[in-house]
């Protein structure tokens, strides 16, 4: 379980959270949601002690993220960042061998190489592997920066709108591959997400943010409601009922 | 076990391995030349001479090579080098107000592998406390980090201009021959003492190669790997910052080399990993300080200095990549 409370953040006066308490359940696949600017990813930065907070506190289970040191935590928490962009020229290969770097430091064993190729493999990175990141479509490249994510192998993982760049199919078959991982490999799973309607057919728990406040959170059928959404986003969105999915819809 | 890696990935690989082992070969044979063509004059007293050049022109440029690749890493910029930043102006300003201080009295009564001690003790510790601050706030924005070094280059050369102007002559001559160690006698007790303090630097450099790779992913890259961070930084800062005195020691300060250097070095590698990297800087860099320096002294009969012929070409490589970077 990661546990966040009273987590404040101000940016030059600005408050960009405010007094947050969040609980990313052990098991469960965790979807933050909430219009730009809420300060999802902020909030994902200090979890993932990335942001240091004017306030509050984190735990991963009995880790306290201020004062734990950072190799442990790298070897329970992996986070894929909203913004990747690299100094280094590096490929598909070199980029998920970095997963490893907590376990073995730069050393990869067999076991390591196994499990890269395994990410690799995971993600359809395969024809790519050798090619330098900056000869990779946009969506090539997100993939294969969540590649190097589950190659760290952790049992908690934070994910920064994963679904960037990816087209429906792949969207679609990175959730299956998350809930598959929640389900199958026990890892607990948080990720921001900009569809609603990915939430709402894959998360176990919702949490909406606005305005750096939590407005709602709890299972999908308290948040995916006309009210909730509404009031999260501003705008008029209706939920239909289909096969027992709950679809928002807000297109017109 | 070959497994994890793909044929491609080997023949890069043994190419970097190659490179390396070229460009060692090119400094052993760039070495050969100038110790031993065009000798004129006593055979033995030249050689002895050489030998010690030799020798120094060698520390300089594995210091070179090997502070500006770490120094780029560290910066999270390939246009971000210890002589783009004004180390080399401040191992000079940090001299001149030590002579301005304390007069050239005491300077004199140090020997020469005290002085140097305490230079790079001196300069290490201002550089970074200085560079430490302005890597924390500044970290993000890179041009404001440019313009603050090329700033502050300027800075510690007026200051020291302005600072030596106040000495006496004496102290001037005696500041003079205290910074940069004559090169055309090279004190050999001092190229000893440089030597060691290079050696010692690049073996503390060993341990956090590998973190340097990491630390490529850039601050929050690397602390999502369990780098530690801050750490490791200033372990570097601290190195390079030493590296660059007993550079500059030998050479005095010659802003752009690095820049060449450790692009060239990247370019040629082709390769992330410091390992290889570092090695095939340093021999990068003895390469272009002895061939510079024989050009200066076999083609330009010594009318211009090194730092000038590198500098105007340096000058020209540094505003290029300036512009490709602004331009993306
Ligand atoms: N480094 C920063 N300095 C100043 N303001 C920032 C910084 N990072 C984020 N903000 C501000 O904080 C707010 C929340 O940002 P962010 O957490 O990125 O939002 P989200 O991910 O929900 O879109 C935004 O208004 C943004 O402008
Ligand atoms: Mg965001």
């Amino acid at each position: 379980m990661i546990e966040l409370s009273g987590v404040t953040k101000t940016y030059d006066g600005q408050a960009v959270l405010t007094e947050v308490d969040v609980t990313i359940p052990r098991g469960r696949l965790t979807a933050l949601v909430g219009p730009n600017g809420a300060g999802k990813s902020t909030l994902f930065g200090i979890a993932s002690r990335l942001i240091v907070a004017d306030a509050g506190h984190v735990t991963v289970d009995d880790l306290d993220i201020a004062r734990a040191r950072n190799e442990e935590v790298a070897r329970r928490l992996a986070v894929l960042r909203q913004d990747n962009t690299l100094a280094a020229r590096l490929s598909v290969a070199d980029l998920v061998r970095f997963g490893r770097f907590p376990h073995s430091k730069g050393r990869l064993t067999a076991d390591d190489h196994r499990i890269v190729a395994a990410a690799i493999a995971e993600l359809e990175l395969e024809p790519f592997r050798d090619r330098f990141l900056d000869q990779l479509s946009g969506g090539q490249r997100q993939r294969a920066f969540i590649a190097m994510v589950l190659a760290q192998d952790t049992d908690y993982v934070l994910l920064d709108e994963p679904l960037n760049n990816l087209d429906l199919r792949h969207s679609v078959q990175m959730m299956r591959r998350l809930r598959s991982l929640v389900d199958d490999h026990a890892k607990t799973i948080a990720l921001v997400l900009h569809d609603v309607n990915f939430a709402s057919a894959h998360a176990d728990h919702i949490v909406a943010l606005r305005d750096g406040i939590v407005v709602a959170q709890g299972p999908p059928e308290q948040i995916i409601t006309p009210e909730v959404l509404s009031e999260v986003y501003e705008v008029d969105v209706s939920v239909l009922d289909h096969d027992g999915q709950r679809v928002a819809v807000y297109f017109r | 076990m070959p497994a994890g890696y793909s044929p491609l990935e080997r023949a890069r690989r043994r190419q970097t391995v190659l490179t390396i082992v070229a460009l060692i070969v090119l400094a052993l044979a760039a070495l050969a030349l100038y110790q031993f063509a065009w000798v004129t004059g006593s055979w033995s007293y030249t050689m002895n001479l050489r030998a010690r050049q030799v020798g120094a022109l060698v520390v300089a440029g594995v210091s070179v090579g090997v502070s500006s690749v770490v120094f780029q890493t560290i910066a999270g910029s390939r246009i971000l080098t210890p002589g783009v930043m004004g180390f080399d102006a401040l191992y000079v300003l940090v001299n001149t107000f030590v002579v301005f201080l304390f007069g050239s009295a005491t300077f004199m009564t140090l020997s020469v592998a005290q002085l140097a001690v305490v230079n790079t003790a001196a300069l290490t510790l201002f550089g970074v406390l200085l560079f430490r601050g302005l890597f924390r706030r500044h970290s993000r924005n890179l041009l404001v980090l440019v313009l603050i070094g090329i700033v502050m280059g300027a800075l510690f050369a007026s200051l020291s201009s302005f600072a030596s102007r106040l000495l006496s002559p004496d102290d001037y001559l005696s500041l003079q021959s205290a910074l940069f160690a004559s090169f055309n006698t090279v004190d050999a007790t001092l190229l000893a003492v440089v030597a060691v303090i290079t050696l010692m630097g690049c073996a503390m450099l060993v341990p956090v190669l590998r973190h340097l790779d990491a630390i490529d992913l850039g601050f929050e890259g690397a602390i999502c790997l369990g780098v530690p961070y801050h750490r490791v930084v200033s372990w570097c800062l601290l190195v390079v910052t030493a590296l660059v005195a007993t550079a500059t020691a030998l050479v005095g300060p010659i802003t752009f080399l690095g820049l060449v250097v450790a692009n060239l070095a990247r370019q040629l590698l082709r390769t992330h990993r410091h390992r290889p990297l570092v090695v095939g800087s340093a021999a990068i860099g003895v390469v272009s300080t002895v061939i510079g320096q024989l050009v200066v002294a076999r083609l330009l009969n010594q009318s211009t200095p090194l730092a000038v012929v590198v500098n105007v070409i340096g000058g020209i490589y540094f505003l290029a990549l300036v512009m490709r970077t602004v331009r993306l």
